[in-house]
């Protein structure tokens, strides 16, 4: 899960991180409200959005006068900004972040993230910060600094002061900067935070480290112990159908193909949509069912697929271990007759009791197209597919 | 031979007495598995399933002889049961549990780093579907029948592309000597290359059938050990070909978060190692059946 730069600034300051002083605004009388109580002469209008490159989207306005400001927030209100980590859709900006202007002397990258080689934490600087961390590990990677944090003692004082020497800053910023990177890694470890990146931390022309900006990601497995994280996110953030999905215990992909999917398994889920692609179509989801569908979780999963109005067809693909076949084609059937769908479905049913649920299938008189090898389904639910955008075509 | 389990490994099951243990306890008691026990706190003294309950795993190491473990422990809890089995001198772990907290893990191997390798109990999952030695012992939530027994080795992160691997193989009368979930956490007990490592030193297994998905550096990690220290050929599927960047796929580290991390990334670095890649998810058991008819 992912908050905004708000809420990672708010929650480091906590943990001794100086930040520059600002305030939330979701109007632009808000903004200037905000301006004013914080005083000055220059403002950072900052969009709220789920993603980092903001600044390249045009999400973050410098402000010289309250009517600047005003224009500002009334400008990126409601705009939907598009970053290489949004994707095409982009994201919706609804919530500002009006900050004091900072005089920057230096810019630095920091990051602090679960390492799944290592299976430790690692912490990431450069002294070349501001941009795009993948693209320096691409041009100049000798500019990284990685530094392994051992767990059972954790992070120690001279590994944060390597750090911040790597990073190069002066000598009487140094034990500032290790109470900065302490007590980011304080923060990582006690709220299951997966990745924690201030980029840029400035140093400013007085002398003091500030994180300019703030991301972080927790891990959804350990949201059930920080309730208090849970609270900060933000729906409006996040792709409605996969919250849809998510509220039902299903686990739900959009992507852009027009095959609608329903399979049970993440692993078989994945091979079957690369089937799709190979036999020529394109998935128009990945939905993993899980074990236990009962009819009433297929129905929700059906209706989840189908509100995608590109889906021209649909293929379930079920291997079942601890489900059983026959208690999904109930369900299947049940969810057709129920949903009374118009577009070509296809099933494959494989493991225990797949006798039993063929039969159900075949005996539903439903036109049901089954198959009984995984690139069998694919290929005819591709066929399918074509057979209904050449009618269209025809039709118009 | 087969890794990990035989008929005659003596299994306990940790979360015994809940539903789901109790459900998953009958059914590899049904397939023949050498059950001996299991371990609910505070239920110790009691018999389940005609079987003996501990309060803790050590006294069913001591009074049962058990060897191997199997976790349904839920998720706030399951890292301490992994860690109770290791410190009770378990050899073979299954965690099942799917949720786990990241860094529970992180916790998790630092502890079993403490043990000297050849003390150390093996893990596998968390977030699989367990092990299987067909026709000898099942280790976890798979249907049994699928599988038959033979010579081909199979690791993967996926449980029911397992099975479909599995199904295929068995449809072109291939058997499995031994078919291993490593599970699809980001941070797991085995890697796809700590699994090959066994199946290497099996005088059974012949081929090893190697099943991984986007995320993570462990299919190309597994890759360079086939090329450098193993005798055996590997076959590989990747999943996750559709799999658009940064978004998760189901599992907690199906998650292209860095260059090297998608499939045909990693389709092409494991072929450059010599490894035999599967055309297509459907050609798992034929792709096998070619380079078991070459040996």
């Amino acid at each position: 899960m992912d908050i905004h730069e708000y809420q990672a600034k708010e929650i480091l300051s906590g943990y001794g991180i100086k930040i520059a002083e600002g305030g939330l605004a979701y109007s632009p009388e808000d903004a200037v409200q905000r301006a004013r109580e914080i005083g000055g002469h220059v403002w950072a209008v900052k969009a709220q959005i789920h993603s980092g490159a903001r600044g390249k989207a045009g999400g973050i306005k410098i402000c010289k006068t309250h009517d600047e400001v005003e224009a500002a927030a009334d400008y990126l209100l409601g705009k939907r900004l598009i970053t290489h980590q949004t994707g095409p859709a982009g994201k919706v900006c609804g919530r500002l972040y009006i900050e004091a202007g900072t005089e920057i002397a230096k810019e630095l990258y920091f990051c602090l993230l679960v390492d799944r080689s290592s299976e430790r934490i690692v912490m990431v600087g450069s002294a070349q910060g501001g941009m795009d961390i993948e693209e320096l590990a691409v041009t100049n990677p000798e500019a990284i600094v990685k530094i392994y944090i051992e767990p059972a003692v954790g992070l120690q004082d001279y590994q944060a002061r390597k750090m911040a020497f790597k990073l190069g800053l002066d000598a009487e910023v140094i034990s500032h900067a290790v109470k900065t990177i302490k007590g980011c890694y304080q923060a990582l470890r006690t709220l299951d935070v997966s990745m924690l990146e201030i980029n840029p931390l400035v140093v400013t022309k007085s002398g003091e480290l500030v994180a300019l900006d703030a991301k972080m990601g927790f891990d959804d497995n350990a949201l059930f112990r920080q309730l208090k994280i849970s609270e900060l996110r933000d729906k409006t953030q996040e792709d409605p159908r996969e919250m849809a999905a998510a509220d039902r215990g299903l686990s739900y992909v959009g992507l852009d193909g027009d095959i609608g999917c329903m399979i049970n398994g993440a692993g078989l889920a994945m091979a079957t949509m690369d089937m799709i692609k190979l036999a020529g179509g394109e998935p128009a989801n990945f939905l993993d069912v899980g074990g236990g569908a009962s009819a009433e979780r297929t129905e929700k999963a059906f209706r989840l697929v189908l509100a995608d109005k590109n889906v021209k067809a649909m293929l379930v693909n079920i291997f079942a271990g601890i489900n059983r076949c026959d208690w999904i084609a109930e369900g299947v059937v049940h969810a057709v007759k129920k949903i009374d769908m118009k577009i070509p479905l296809i099933v494959r049913l494989s493991g225990t009791n797949v006798e039993e649920g063929r039969k159900i299938i075949a005996e539903s008189g439903l036109p049901i197209i089954t198959a009984d090898t995984l690139a069998e389904a694919a290929e005819k639910a591709v066929q399918a597919r074509n057979e209904i955008v050449a009618k269209e075509a025809a039709g118009a | 031979m087969a890794i990990l389990i035989n008929e005659t490994t003596r299994i306990i099951v940790q979360g015994f007495t809940g539903k789901i243990g109790s459900f998953h306890a009958q059914d590899m008691i049904n397939y023949g598995s050498n059950v001996v026990g299991g371990v609910t706190p505070g239920k110790g003294g009691q018999t389940h399933l005609g079987l003996p309950v501990f309060n803790t795993v050590k006294e069913a190491v001591q009074q049962a002889g058990a060897e191997a473990s199997i976790i349904f422990v839920p998720p706030a809890f399951a890292a301490d049961s992994i860690m109770e089995a290791a410190d009770a001198g378990i050899k073979y772990c299954v965690a099942i549990t799917d949720g786990i907290p990241t860094q529970d893990m992180m916790t998790v191997k630092n502890f079993l780093r403490r043990f000297p390798v050849e003390e150390r109990m093996v893990l596998t999952g968390p977030n699989c579907a367990g092990t299987i030695s067909p026709g000898r012992a099942m280790l976890g939530i798979m249907p049994g029948h699928i599988y038959m027994q033979g010579n081909v080795g199979i690791v993967g992160r996926s449980g029911t592309l397992g099975y479909e691997a599995a199904d295929q193989m068995k449809r072109l009368g291939i058997g499995i000597s031994t078919s291993v979930g490593i599970g699809g956490d980001p941070i797991n007990g085995s890697s796809h290359r700590d699994i090959l490592e066994k199946f290497e030193n099996d005088p059974e297994t012949k081929v090893v059938l190697m099943i991984g998905e986007i995320g993570g550096p462990q299919e190309v990690e597994a890759g360079l050990f086939a090329k450098e220290k193993m005798t055996k050929p590997v076959v590989a599927y990747i999943a996750g070909l559709t799999a658009p960047e940064g978004r998760r796929m189901g599992h907690a580290g199906a998650i292209i978060s860095s260059a090297g991390e998608s499939a045909a990334e990693k389709v092409a670095l494991l072929r450059e190692l010599g490894v035999t890649i599967c055309p297509t998810p459907a050609a798992m058991g034929a792709t096998v059946a070619e380079v078991l008819a070459k040996l």
